[in-house]
């Protein structure tokens, strides 16, 4: 047997060829929102596709961020599988009544008639110096939100893997592309199998602390990772892959055998995804614990533009592995 | 034409047990809120009713209908049954949202109707989201949808009316101009208190259409259906009503007068179309009393079927929250 076909790729090729393949494995599958179809998206994503496919599935939407994620969510129940763009997190709170009010209430509401299989991409994170209205990471507020699923690919194989099982997924489902990612470049099975988005993968085993990390954060834990091997600490790297449900197991179990964990967030620290995961392993993994549970965050200021402020304002390999010796009681 | 014969093509007696079906159901409802069966918030569409009969008229079993949390009356003349609707205001599993909606949130996949929305405007981009589905798919059908003259403050009413009429969505817009959002006097909340005007800013069809009778009412709907059908484009009915009781139960309607309400009263659709009927001679009291009777048992059963109604167990508390595929989501 051959080896399958690889091909060279960024993640931004990725998710241009997922949505590719959705569309033309799905005739209910069309793509909306600002600047996806003549401008080629915000990001060039979607660029090309209107070509493609037309104006009828991919789709120029006025900035009216409330009207056309709302139709989105109207479409899904009308028999569609809608994908929304929203051009970044910071502009999804302009659509958050629809977001929460509707996709994550109405099933519930309705006694479970109406599912909304709705799948809407957004860009999130800072590193680009776009300052304070277009950095933040908001998926903990969003993580929040009963009846949302949320998804953060931070590998190019869940770029391109993840958006067919969120289509396929009866329910809204939030899609975050760290900005800082769609350059990254690497390669991948031409024809890949699917993906599941339920569960946080290992991305780099070790057995003396457990970094667990995020989209953008994970290339961070895993430098980080790297710089405590040179010290000759085994760090193990947790991308945690879904943000809403989370994998608790997966989580559990790796702090079973480490003993200590740091949570390394994009988000600010008060009430982050960094505290939830804290927490949980504090309620269920409590006697595994050698060191308190370790949280690198970003700083609590909005976005700065500068570069040394905005850096100095988001994890670092250097931050997260001072965290990891503090929780190895290792003198930094 | 003539009033008679406006009548008798119209169906009277239909529109009128349409109309008396709200009006009695919702009464019962405000003695069952005083008997603390029904709780939380009550909005009362009394008084509106002709807007409801009279749009229903234009409303096919195909379509689609979006509704507001003051939809007790859209439910019912959409054909949600009373029985549903009663037991989901008990909290029962019977109830047409299994107890987990109440009054504001009625939902009925069997007669596509889309819900009770209670955040004001909310339920307007989902009526293009439903109309863009159609229009997708090819299927000639319009989605009505109901919302509020609060509703046209609000940021989502412009985002969608430009929506909708830059993409031709066969939209139905149904204002019900009841004069005020909550407690606030629509001169009081809008700069341009001609609704249909500015509906007709983003270049659609609108006209504004005496609320209070249900013949307008019909007449009117039927042509704006007729324009979203044929057309494939929105179409805007700025309906002039008013709501006779308070906003909700909680409304100690301070900001109105009680001759502005009985000066309205005066034009009640429910008595103002009877006298029309006696008048044409196309019914006699013994014919409104055998529609009362018939109402008058259809929430009889429908309180005793509310009453004997299962509450959903606790165990299910978290049902519904996340659908799984081929599972719940089917009803």
């Amino acid at each position: 047997m051959s080896a399958p076909a690889r091909v060279r790729l960024t993640y931004r090729e990725a998710l241009r060829e997922a949505i590719r393949q959705a569309l033309i494995a799905d005739e209910r599958v069309f793509l909306m929102g600002e600047d996806v179809g003549a401008y080629g998206g915000c990001f060039g994503v979607s660029k090309g596709l209107l070509e493609e496919f037309g104006e009828q599935r991919i789709r120029d939407t006025p900035l009216s961020e409330s009207a056309f994620v709302g139709a989105g969510i109207g479409a899904a129940m009308g028999g569609m599988r809608p994908i929304v763009e929203v051009m970044t997190v910071n502009f999804c709170l302009l659509a958050l009544d629809q977001i929460m009010n509707n996709a994550a209430t109405i099933m519930h509401m309705s006694g479970g008639q109406f599912p909304i299989p709705l799948v809407i991409r957004m860009t999130t994170g800072a590193g680009r110096q776009v300052a304070a209205q277009h950095s933040h990471s908001l998926e903990g507020w969003l993580a929040h939100i009963p009846g949302l699923k949320l998804l953060a690919p931070a590998s190019l194989a869940d770029a391109r893997g993840m958006l067919a099982p969120a289509l396929a997924d009866p329910n809204p489902v939030l899609i975050f592309e760290h900005g800082g990612l769609y350059n990254l470049e690497g390669e991948l099975d031409a024809d890949p199998g699917a993906v599941d988005i339920e569960h946080a993968a290992i991305v780099r085993p070790g057995v003396e602390v457990t970094l667990i990390a995020y989209g953008g954060t994970v290339r961070v834990a895993i430098a980080a990772a790297e710089e405590l091997a040179g010290a000759g600490v085994q760090a193990e790297v947790i991308d945690l892959r879904v943000l809403r449900p989370l994998d608790d197991r997966t989580l559990l179990e790796s702090v079973s055998r480490t003993h200590r964990a740091v949570v390394v967030d994009e988000g600010w620290r008060s009430g982050s995804l960094a505290a939830e995961i804290s927490a949980r392993i504090m309620e269920r993994a409590f006697f595994e614990l050698d060191a308190p549970v370790q949280r690198v965050c970003s700083a609590e200021v909005p976005m700065p533009y500068a570069r040394q402020l905005e850096q100095a304002a988001l994890p670092q390999p250097e931050t997260v592995a001072a965290a990891a010796r503090r929780a190895l009681g290792i003198d930094g | 034409m003539s009033a008679a014969g406006r009548l008798a093509e119209a169906d009277g007696r239909h529109l009128l047990h349409q109309m008396l079906r709200v009006r009695r159901f919702e009464e019962r409802c405000v003695e069952l809120y005083s008997a603390t069966k029904i709780r939380g918030f009550l909005h009362l569409y009394i008084g509106e009713e002709a807007v409801a009969a009279g749009t229903m008229e234009a409303i096919g079993p195909k379509d689609t209908v979006v509704s507001t949390y003051r939809e007790h009356g859209h439910a019912l003349l959409r054909g949600v049954s009373a029985a549903s609707i009663m037991a989901e205001m008990y909290g029962r599993v019977e109830g047409c949202s299994r107890g987990r909606g109440g009054s504001m949130h009625l939902f009925d996949a069997g007669t596509r109707f889309y819900g009770g929305n209670a955040i004001v405007g909310g339920g307007l981009p989902l009526a293009i989201g439903l109309a863009l589905a159609d229009k997708l798919r090819g299927l000639n059908r319009l989605t009505a949808c109901f919302f509020g003259d609060g509703a046209v403050a609000e940021g989502e009413f412009h985002e969608t009316m430009n929506l909708a009429a830059l993409w031709q969505l066969p939209v139905l817009f149904l204002c019900e101009n009841n004069l005020y959002a909550m407690g606030t006097e629509l001169a009081r909340h809008e700069s341009q208190t001609d609704l249909a005007l500015k509906a007709s800013s983003y270049q659609m069809t609108a006209w504004s259409v005496d609320g209070m009778d249900v013949l307008s009412v019909r007449e009117a709907a039927r042509r704006a259906a007729s324009e979203v059908r044929d057309g494939g484009r929105p179409c805007f009915l700025d309906l002039r009503t008013y709501r006779f009781r308070a906003h909700s139960m909680y409304d100690p309607e301070l900001y109105r007068s009680k001759a502005e309400v009985e000066r309205w009263r005066s034009h009640d659709p429910i008595p103002a179309l009877t006298a029309q009927l006696q008048d044409a001679g196309l019914i006699d009291d013994a014919g409104v009393q055998q529609i009362e009777r018939s109402v008058a048992d259809e929430i009889d059963q429908a309180i005793a079927f509310a009453e004997a109604g299962t509450p959903e167990p606790v165990a299910d508390l978290e049902r519904f929250v996340y659908a799984d595929a081929g599972k719940d989501a089917a009803r």
